[in-house]
């Protein structure tokens, strides 16, 4: 009996990258499919191919057992199939029932378009306000927006490209529910994941993506985390980061304070974020400090300030210099892709001697030291002065990290320092943390994978509506993810 | 294929386009081509005095421009700031007529500096403080300052029996020397010394650099650099405005010896042509300027030998910036994927 | 520059009644000057709009309206002053046509693109100009648009000669605008345009062909700022010469920021900058002695100050010109 969507021997190849290396997937009626894999196993990769955003080399993809080409995203439309992607996608400034107007491709008058966005919502057990600039919703209610458009086209088909990644424990949970009833109505469902326990939960039948290839696939019953984490990573390699209560705990002793917040109010960065409103808080010289938060709670605007980005509008903070920031987006706000490796080293290190006397840059001893600097951090380039975007996701990152670290920073603050990395640059950035940490360092760090926050700090913070609060040292998983959302609204 | 390449290959192409457009509008077209040499370098006198006579404020224009541009500024009030600088000059000069030269010129000089950079002051303060785009600020100031170039040649600094609306000549006290035999003056050597200093300035020094880093990814300057970019953006403004009141002065000083109603035959607009073509780069600069000034001055020889509009160089320089710039767009569309990337070898890109 | 439908002096010996009336009519002239004079920023800034609202900024229109004109010139040489508007809409969209493909196809910066083609336009309708009508170029005969009053609602006194005994291009331009207003607001295709202009990577996950979309704008507007440079040489000035636009097209840039990229607020701009440049005729009238440039200089000026005191509000797309 076919399945609803029928791919076979997907190959798909980027440049030098081999994404795809004959991939199979087999989709049934009313179920929910997990696809697992490490980044970069190719997850995406495989549903674009359905979603028509990335034509195959090579490869059949049936649909209800009628050979298709789907050559756009208008087109997998038309075929009932929908996408939500890991980014938002609706347009800030226009209106919810705009968004999924568009998103739909209805006809009317705004009035009809408002109550037929609501109804939809409704019905689908995601209710939203219609008339709400898209811009000023929380991250939860655009989440809804973006399933809510995805079945406003009658998709049949709902491809989910990891919905939970922001979203805290109990708003992740309301979404896999709704997947499931979606499922149970007759649609049906691929969930892009990399988390274990979610696949198990809620998934009918699993498929596992490593290095473009299939490595499982088949019933979720009768699986257990380590069977499927065997697939995904392949023998021998302890992985990182997966579900599970373990944590690190804190250390025994510590050096001097050298972050110290007291009563600290924050204006908010974006129209969208939310302002620190009481932030109390102290970290000592090799401690890791971990903050655990859904996105856009203030965590963003915290770590600036401590970093010296931005200056408070009242309480104390005092942070012992020079302090290293790893800025969330590597290639707008922490390289210059144009300028070459040697320049971005010099970025910021530009202030005193060696490497400026008198308002002249001696490019001699920078160059020299980013040599230095690629050996030491193992950065593949093919010299100081090649271009900072030629380097791979994993190497840029270290690159940053080895200019902040090259200070010999009392402070280190790092947003999402792992993220878009595959399991062996992660790991190696982490290890220049603990480093870092271990040489005397004060550091604070942010993640949007709770598990990393887990793994690596010392002390863990949530922030939740701005407001700063110590989880105790033998608080649970779960326990910090209500945490997360206390005082959000329903 | 380089830079210099594609500098090279975007004149031919112009060129190309000019004998294309002429023959379809049934011109001679080698005529236009031997007029256009002759004019530019074809003796001695037509290189100093034609060329590099209009290469001087082309060159210091472009100058300005190129530190604009690579701090991120969008500078299209050259024209503007170019008269701010001349009307200075003038009302200094005709004021100095009792100081000896040593005195003269250089005041003069350096009020047009201060003339341009007051120019775009204002554009600098709305961007600073309210945001405005300096792209229509200074726009807008163009059109003022050639009214107001307009009003004071038929008003206040009106040449004495008033007939002509032009002002007075400035005395030979304020006037640039001249190389003899020709009409170019000292101010070349100026050009040749600011294209000298800024490329020391861009390499080496800690000023260029943060420019530089600004101009390439605004966002990292900040964050990761440390960098104001409004205001490295501003500066850049203002040192561009300056530039182009110098251009002023030295036009005046050297070769009008008075101002006049379209003293400046659009040289803030050919000047974003020559700062493109030079790659954004002082030497560039200096070589490009001289290539479109002999454009222009070939143009007047186009027109009168050969007969056809001097405007149509117009084109040349259009397709001259065009091109310039398609060779530098970091991102590309279509276009450039089916035509530009089968001649220029593609970077290797990481996947991300 | 047109003297427009300027009003009468009043002569020594008048009676006070009268003295009314002539003001009135006076006023009239005035306002209808202004109308006048604010069509063709009226036709581009609405084009301009169109294409702003979808995240193009074009720098071309001044050439672009220089091509409309010179196009207008041509064209209504050979089949009349509706065929002159006709040659200018489409001389517009091809002018901006080439800018959309330079800017919009090879992904090239807008503000440069705008400026070259700017240039290209100035020297293309230069050459063609010359070659038309050779060096001298004084004094050519183009049928042009004559005043059109519409019946009853050109006698309404003070708003009757102002707005209702207008040349046909007004009259058109006028009611091009609830036209765009319903487009943009009303319609899956506005729709689809105003989130190109705000989130261009958002509506294209969303299946919008934005390219096209921007593509497309770019042209519909290039077509109207045309129809402006057409407005000039065929209800107003009545013949072509070179660089005749004289930054009209900037100007049109400035009109759409103030106007805040709303028909309406547009349409209200520009007819602003037409009684500030009509001013300059009524102060002649009046006999009041002003150096002129003082006037042309005003809208400029007026302009710039708005802008400091309009942006604090103002909202621009928000993927402009990326």
């Amino acid at each position: 009996m076919p399945g609803v969507l029928e791919l076979s021997g997907i190959q798909k190849r980027f440049g030098s990258v081999q994404a795809l290396r004959g991939a199979d997937f087999v989709l049934a009626d009313g179920e929910v499919h997990a696809l697992l894999g490490e980044n970069g196993a190719g997850k995406s990769t495989l549903m674009h191919v359905v979603y028509g955003l990335v034509q195959p080399d090579e490869g059949t993809l049936r649909l209800r057992g009628a050979e298709r080409r789907i050559g756009s995203p208008r087109q997998a439309r038309a075929l009932g199939i929908g996408m939500v992607h890991q980014h938002f996608t609706a347009v800030p400034a226009l209106t919810v029932a705009e968004n999924i107007a568009l998103a739909g491709g209805w006809l009317g008058h705004p009035h009809d378009l408002c109550r037929r966005a609501r109804s939809l919502s409704e019905r689908l057990g995601l209710p939203l306000n219609a008339e709400e600039r898209a811009g000023r919703l929380t991250v939860g209610m655009k989440q809804r927006l973006e399933i809510v458009k995805a079945l406003a086209a009658d998709a049949r088909v709902l491809l989910l490209d990891e919905p939970t990644a922001v979203l805290a424990p109990p708003e992740a949970d309301e979404l896999l529910a709704v997947i499931r009833a979606f499922a149970d109505s007759g649609g049906s469902a691929v969930l892009i994941t990399h988390k274990l326990d979610e696949a198990l939960r809620v998934a009918d039948r699993v498929t596992v993506l490593r290095h473009g290839a299939v490595t499982y696939a088949g019933p979720v019953a009768g699986e257990s985390a380590d069977s499927l984490a065997h697939a995904m990573i392949g023998p021998g390699t302890k992985p990182n980061l997966l579900a599970g209560d373990a944590r690190r705990l804190p250390l025994a002793t510590v050096g001097a304070a050298l972050v110290r917040i007291e009563a600290l109010e924050l204006s908010r960065e974006s129209g969208y974020g939310i302002a620190v409103r009481h932030g109390g808080l102290k970290i000592h010289g090799g401690e890791i400090v971990g903050v655990a938060a859904v996105e856009g709670n203030g965590q963003r605007e915290l770590l600036r300030a401590v970093a010296g980005r931005t200056l408070p509008l009242r309480g104390r903070l005092e942070v012992k210099r020079p302090i290293g920031f790893i800025p969330e987006d590597r290639t707008s706000e922490g390289l210059i892709p144009e300028l070459s490796l040697t320049e971005n080293i010099t970025l910021g290190l530009d202030r005193e001697a060696p490497w400026v006397r008198r308002g002249h840059i001696d490019w001699a001893h920078a160059r020299a030291r980013t040599s230095e600097l690629l050996q030491e951090f193992g950065i593949v380039a093919p010299g100081p002065q090649a271009s900072a975007a030629s380097l791979s996701g994993g190497n840029q990152q270290k690159l940053i990290l080895a200019r902040e670290l090259s200070r010999a920073p009392a402070v280190l603050v790092a947003e999402n320092p792992t993220r878009g990395l595959d399991v062996g640059a992660a790991a190696a950035i982490h290890a220049r943390i603990d480093a870092a940490a271990a040489a005397g360092a004060a550091v604070l760090f942010y993640s949007s994978d709770l598990d990393e926050v887990l793994h690596l700090s010392h002390r863990i913070v949530v922030m939740c509506r701005g407001v700063l609060t110590e989880v105790a040292a033998t608080a649970s998983r779960a326990e910090i993810g209500s945490m997360m959302l206390r005082d959000m609204p329903a | 294929m380089n830079r210099v390449g594609w500098a090279l290959g975007a004149v031919v192409l112009g060129l190309g386009m000019l004998v294309a457009g002429l023959y379809l509008t049934g011109y001679d077209a080698a005529a236009a081509l031997a007029a256009l040499w002759t004019g530019a370098f074809g003796s001695w006198y037509a290189f100093t005095s034609a060329t590099l006579v209009r290469a001087v404020p082309l060159i210091l224009i472009g100058l300005g421009i190129a530190i604009a541009f690579r701090g991120g500024a969008f500078n299209i009030g050259a024209e503007g700031q170019f008269y701010a600088g001349a009307i200075a000059a003038t009302w200094i000069g005709i004021h100095l007529s009792t100081q000896p030269a040593w005195l003269a010129i250089p005041v003069l000089l350096v009020g047009s500096v201060v003339a341009g950079a007051a120019w775009v002051a204002v554009p600098v303060w709305l961007k600073l403080r309210f945001g405005v785009i300096e792209v229509i600020s200074t726009l807008l100031l163009n059109f003022v300052g050639e009214s107001l170039v307009s009003l004071l040649v038929q008003g206040p600094l009106q040449e004495p029996s008033g007939i002509y609306p032009q002002s007075d000549t400035i005395p030979e006290v304020a006037r640039l020397p001249v190389l003899q035999g020709s009409r170019l003056h000292a101010g070349i050597f100026l050009a040749l010394a600011a294209a000298l200093v800024l490329w020391y300035l861009f390499q080496r020094t800690l000023w260029g650099f943060r420019l530089r880093a600004v101009g390439a990814g605004p966002r990292a300057a900040e964050v990761s650099g440390g960098v104001d970019a409004q205001k490295t953006g501003a500066m850049a403004l203002f040192y561009s405005g300056a530039m182009a009141g110098l251009a002023g002065g030295v036009e005046v000083s050297g070769v009008s010896y008075a101002l006049f109603q379209n003293l400046s035959p659009g040289y803030g607009f050919t000047g974003i042509a020559v700062a493109l073509l030079g790659g954004l780069n002082p030497m560039g600069v200096l070589l490009s300027g001289t290539l479109i000034a002999g454009l222009e001055a070939g143009a007047g020889a186009m027109q009168r030998d050969a007969g056809i509009p001097a405007v149509a160089v117009y084109v040349v320089e259009a397709v001259i910036i065009i091109v310039a710039m398609l060779a530098t767009t970091p991102r590309g569309g279509w276009i450039k994927a089916r035509v530009v990337r089968r001649i220029r070898p593609v970077m290797p890109r990481a996947a991300t | 520059m047109d003297q427009g439908a300027g009003g009468p002096t009043n002569p020594a010996g008048h009676a006070q009644g009268s003295d009314i009336v002539d003001a009135l009519m006076l006023a009239g002239g005035f306002l209808a000057a202004a109308v006048r004079v604010a069509t063709p920023l009226l036709f581009a800034a609405t084009g301009e709009t169109v294409t702003e609202r979808s995240g193009v900024i074009n720098l071309g229109i001044e050439g672009v309206m220089l091509a409309g004109a010179l196009a207008a010139a041509l064209g209504a040489t050979a089949w009349g002053p509706w065929g002159g508007l006709g040659s200018a809409a489409v001389a517009g969209m091809l002018a901006s046509g080439l800018f959309a493909l330079l800017a919009i196809g090879a992904r090239a910066d807008q503000i440069i693109t705008g400026t070259a083609i700017t240039l290209a336009m100035v020297g293309i309708t230069g050459t063609i100009y010359r070659h038309a009508y050779g060096a001298g170029g004084a004094g050519l005969s183009i049928p042009t648009f004559t005043a059109l009053p519409l019946p009853a609602l050109s006698s309404i006194p003070l708003v009757g000669p102002a707005f209702f005994n207008q040349p046909a291009p007004t009259y058109l331009a006028f009611a091009s605008l609830p036209v765009v207003w319903w487009v943009l607001f009303r319609t899956r295709v506005g729709l689809a345009l105003r989130a190109t202009g705000e989130a261009a990577a958002m509506a294209r996950a969303m299946g919008v062909r934005t390219g096209l979309l921007r593509a497309g704008a770019t042209i519909v507007g290039g077509a109207f700022v045309g129809l402006g440079g057409a407005t000039l040489v065929l209800a107003q000035v009545g013949t072509f010469a070179e660089r005749m636009t004289a930054g009209r097209g900037f100007l049109a840039i400035a009109i759409v920021v103030l106007g805040r990229w709303h028909p309406a607020g547009v349409a209200l701009v520009a007819l602003l900058f037409g009684l500030a440049t009509a001013l300059q005729f009524l102060f002649q009238a009046l006999g009041i002695q002003a150096p002129y440039q003082l006037f042309l200089m005003l809208p400029y000026l007026l302009t710039l100050l708005a802008l400091a005191g309009a942006v604090g509000r103002v909202r621009a797309p928000s993927d402009l010109g990326r």
